[in-house]
């Protein structure tokens, strides 16, 4: 296989963008490129990155606005073929209003944005985002974010539990899944889901902040080996 | 109706202005005649100390501005420009927003981040790092508690939602900040060495342009504002405090940054304080030539706005830009992309008016550099304080040592100005950008650049206590503490930005403070080889009470050549030795172990030898230079047992130190509250590996730096001599809890 091609969705007000390109590229050896908000036409790409930041200054509601813009028409069709779209922190968001994965994001339950380290447990690896880590696993990736509370109705939680849905919950080091690890109040402590088909996911915390030595910790770079199948 | 020309000037009128008679005559002279009512609001913003430094500039004049890497100087231009090699070069400046923040904390303080951001990127680079200096009252008050959430979430509001990371600076908690807190905000640019933007005017016929958010009624007056006291008033000037959306500077930032990249661009300049008025005039002056713009033409978002009221509003989010001829289309192009304004208000003239029209009629017609360069210039009148007399004063016999050293330790990890502030730093993204090396709680914060080897270590820093005791040393030890905590990161200092808070310049005692605190900076940016590339003055610092005390917050930058030699601030291995570099005196003067423990701010702070601090960086660098040091942390408030305490608090997993070999680390006979908690300079406690015990010494003594062995990192305990012996696990909970009890309740 050659090497993975990637686009990372710039929306005014995204600020991870450069982030993602820079892990995709330098890191990762990918062949990335970016989209304007305003193209409708998305170049044949396998992977398609919405990345964090505060698109469009999320005045209605995180990610609300992002949803109408031409280029995400152009990334729901390319979902719909079954090629791969992550979307981190406000791209989770955006997959959220757009209703390519279910729920909503509410303010963290202590009303202030948060920056920190989480531990996340790894909780379904039969993913092409998760294969390359083991079931249970713990990984140390950063957060930040103001609005990372999720939630769903519980049959909508019903469903991804019951279909292995839920890619990562907050926990201590040792994999513990307690209250005292849930920085923003999430149901059940979910940091990320997938999509039934498993070729979307979505993630509060920043695997890109995380996949360089230099910047502390590496292991947010299990999941981007995952996806080039390293 | 009547036209504002029209308006009759009354001396009531030129006084509530701010504006003196022998000003008034001035400006008469330099028109020929009265000014108008506009002409005169312009008069009185740019003649305002903000804008024109007025009673500040012949002492400010007096800093070194000089050094080998410096393309472009303070005062020049926005901010200096300092060359980092590898074709690149940084430009940083820290500004005060203290006025606006004590009125409304949250946009006060949000805009004071917009406005320092708009500083660096008008120069051509873009931000990459933020920090941020501030100072409150007790945080025993509940006052206190609603400007410092206020201040803090909204730094973070702006800082987050634009993208720069904010990798955290100071916060101290002290009465004299009752009703006038300082936020002092820094940014720091990158930029390609052949990117620099200026900001100014030239090429007759060149269009210029406005760009950005619309003009409102918002921040009317602020500069004017900003350099008058504080009073129980105060509060009915809401209308002077902006309204900041990060959102638009966002787009704002890109499309300015995407702009230069083009040949369309000429010059730039951020509209500020004094809004569209300065950024005219300064344009036009620095490019000697003339400018005409046209008030018609600029987007309004308020109806029945006058020529007054658009050329002093300090709406946010503006800039003003002069193209080239011709060029129009790329301009409009890359700003219609973005959803921004671009409109052609006016143009560069020949001459060296300013001609402020609005549609037909001329309203204002100033000479630019007249206004922008020629502003009136006062030498203070100085005079030492009565107060030094009685401060200075300190009976050491009187100091009565504490039976239980576990106890003021703790006491001292519980005062929120030395408590982790990880509060505050929490809510700011600091990891944004993918660049922050160090985090917040580090001596500095690191951050590498991309495609080189480099990193650049920043450190804001003032002991503000210091400089109410003594205002020649406190100065003298901003800068000298500030670059002690760049080097020991392992980067070397390059040059300083900063900003001189202080009272009111008319009293003479507060004068002379700032001219103290002035020349102490200047003996340790010439002796430390660090440049001032420019910064602000922040005066009338004065709430009902009192003035603050003389706070010259100091920003230093510093270049790492090779980021894997980095130095972090904790102790790093279990077994690795600790030592302790420089001498410590008897100096419990001005220390927060005197105010803390006995409740005294008194007696004389530290006394600072610059040639022991020069050669304490030579040793840390060239120690950092051989990857042989561990960890280095810098003694300051709290001295050295608290130095070794924060030295235990590594994030990535805290550690333990025995320090069973302090008798050996002081010469002759000290005090042990001193030796303990003593603030003596230019020391520095460093940990290395046993096997490179013996470069450490060889090292430290080619240097000519007295280094003691003093313990180990080993345990989980900290036990220093035999006063303190505390589980490490009980420090960190008290550390960490001091902020956040306070501000539950």
């Amino acid at each position: 296989m050659g090497s993975m091609k990637a686009a990372v969705i710039v929306f005014p007000g995204s600020n991870c963008d450069t982030d993602c390109f820079n892990v995709l590229k330098d890191v990762m050896r990918m062949d990335v490129s970016f989209v304007w908000h305003k193209e409708r036409a998305l170049p044949k790409v396998d992977l398609v990155i919405l990345p964090g930041g505060f698109s469009y200054g999320d005045y209605l509601r995180t990610g609300a606005v992002a949803r109408f813009s031409p280029a995400m028409e152009s990334v729901i069709k390319h979902a719909g073929e079954g090629r791969l779209v992550l979307g981190i922190c406000n791209g989770f968001q955006i997959l959220l209003e757009s209703g390519l994965l279910p729920g909503a994001m509410l303010r963290n339950e202590s009303l202030s944005f948060v920056c920190e380290h989480v531990w996340l447990r790894v909780e379904e690896t039969a993913s092409v985002f998760t294969r390359n880590l083991k079931k249970g696993e713990t990984i140390c990736v950063p957060i930040a974010h103001g609005e990372g509370n999720y939630f769903c109705d519980d049959d909508t939680l019903k469903r991804l539990k019951d279909e292995s849905r839920i890619a990562f919950r907050y926990a201590s080091k040792s994999g513990q899944v307690t209250r005292d690890f849930n920085p923003n109040g999430s149901r059940e402590n979910i940091a990320g889901i997938f999509n039934e088909k498993r070729n979307i996911l979505g993630m509060m915390p920043h695997p890109e902040r995380a996949s360089e030595p230099v910047l502390g910790l590496d292991h947010g770079r299990k999941i981007f080996e995952s996806l080039i199948g390293a | 109706m009547t036209t504002e020309t029209q308006i009759k000037i009354t001396p009531e009128m030129i006084a509530s202005h701010g504006i003196t008679e022998a000003e008034y005559q001035k400006i008469v002279k330099i028109l020929g005649r009265d000014p108008n009512f506009t002409e005169l609001g312009i008069f009185s913003v740019m003649w305002s100390e903000h804008c024109s430094y007025k009673n500040s500039r012949p002492v400010l004049k007096t800093f070194p501005t000089d050094g080998p890497n410096l393309l472009v100087r303070a005062g020049e231009e926005n901010a200096g420009i300092v060359d980092i090699g590898d074709g690149l070069a940084i430009c940083f400046k820290i500004e005060s927003h203290n006025h606006p923040s004590a009125i409304e904390p949250f946009q006060g303080a949000a805009t004071g981040v917009g406005g320092i951001l708009r500083d660096i990127f008008t120069m051509g680079s873009r931000p990459i790092l933020l920090m941020n200096s501030l100072r409150f009252g007790s945080l025993e008050q509940s006052s206190t508690k609603r400007l410092f959430r206020g201040v803090v979430s909204g730094i973070a509001h702006y800082g987050n939602c634009i993208g720069v990371p904010t990798i955290g600076g100071e916060v101290y908690f002290d009465d004299c900040y009752e009703g006038n807190p300082l936020v002092n905000a820094m940014a720091l640019g990158l930029m390609k060495t052949d990117e620099i933007v200026k900001g100014k005017a030239s090429g007759v016929g060149n269009p210029v342009y406005y760009v950005g958010a619309s003009t409102g009624r918002d921040g009317l007056g602020g500069a004017a504002f900003a350099s008058k006291e504080l009073t129980e008033e105060s509060h009915e000037d809401r209308p002077a405090v902006q309204v900041g959306d990060p959102f638009m500077e966002k787009l704002l930032m890109e499309a300015c940054l995407e702009l230069i990249k083009t040949d369309a661009l000429v010059g730039m300049q951020d509209m500020g304080a004094a809004g569209l008025t300065c950024s005219t005039c300064e344009t036009a002056a620095r490019g000697s030539t003339g400018i005409e713009i046209d008030l018609k033409k600029v987007p309004l978002r308020e109806s029945g706005m006058i020529p007054y009221e658009i050329m002093l509003s300090e709406s946010q989010e503006r800039m003003l830009i002069i193209a080239h001829k011709g060029k129009e289309r790329k301009v409009e192009e890359i700003f219609e992309k973005w959803d921004l304004h671009a409109v052609k208000i006016g143009e560069v003239k020949e001459g060296s008016l300013m001609t402020v029209k609005s549609g037909g009629e001329i309203v204002a017609e100033i000479p630019a550099k007249a206004l922008a360069d020629d502003g009136p210039l006062y030498i203070r009148e100085e005079k030492r304080p009565v107060y030094l007399e009685e401060a200075q004063k300190l009976d050491l016999a009187a100091v009565k040592i504490p039976s239980d050293f576990n106890t003021v330790l703790k006491k001292m990890l519980d005062h929120p100005s030395l408590a982790s502030k990880a509060w505050v730093w929490k809510q700011y993204d600091h990891m944004v950008r993918t660049d922050t090396v160090f985090y917040p709680g580090h001596d500095a914060a690191l951050i590498r650049i991309k495609g080189t080897k480099k990193g650049i270590a920043v450190s804001t820093d003032c002991n503000s206590l210091y400089c109410y005791l003594d205002p020649f040393e406190g100065g003298k030890i901003a800068v000298a503490e500030s670059a002690r905590n760049v080097v020991c990161s392992g980067a070397r200092p390059l040059a300083i930005t900063n900003c001189l808070n202080f009272g009111n310049p008319m009293k003479p005692e507060i004068f002379w403070q700032f001219h103290q605190a002035v020349n102490g900076m200047i003996a340790s940016c010439k002796a430390l080889g660090t440049p001032v590339t420019g910064g602000n003055v922040s005066l009338y610092n004065e709430s009902p009470a009192a003035a603050i005390y003389p706070t010259p917050t100091v920003g230093m930058v510093g270049l790492l050549e090779d980021i894997e030699k980095r130095v972090p601030s904790f102790f790093q291995n279990e077994g690795d030795l600790v030592f302790l570099a420089g001498d410590t005196f008897e100096e419990i003067g001005g220390s927060h172990y005197l105010m803390i423990e006995h409740g005294l701010k008194k007696g004389l702070p530290p006394r600072l030898d610059l040639a022991k601090e020069t050669q304490l960086h030579k040793f840390i660098l060239d120690m950092a230079a051989t990857g042989h040091l561990a960890s280095c942390h810098d003694l300051s408030e709290g001295g050295l047992a608290l130095a070794l305490t924060e030295a235990c608090f590594d994030p990535c997993g805290p550690k333990g130190v025995v320090v069973d070999q302090l008798d050996l680390a002081v010469r002759g006979s000290v005090r042990e509250d001193a030796l303990y908690f003593g603030e003596s300079q230019s020391r520095a406690v460093l940990s290395v590996k046993p096997e490179h015990k013996e470069e450490v010494l060889k090292v430290a003594s080619e240097c000519g730096v007295p280094l003691y062995q003093i313990g180990c990192v080993t345990g989980n305990e900290i036990i220093i001599g035999d006063r303190i012996k505390l589980p490490v696990a009980d420090a960190i909970a008290v550390y960490q809890s001091a902020i956040p009890k306070r501000m539950a309740r």
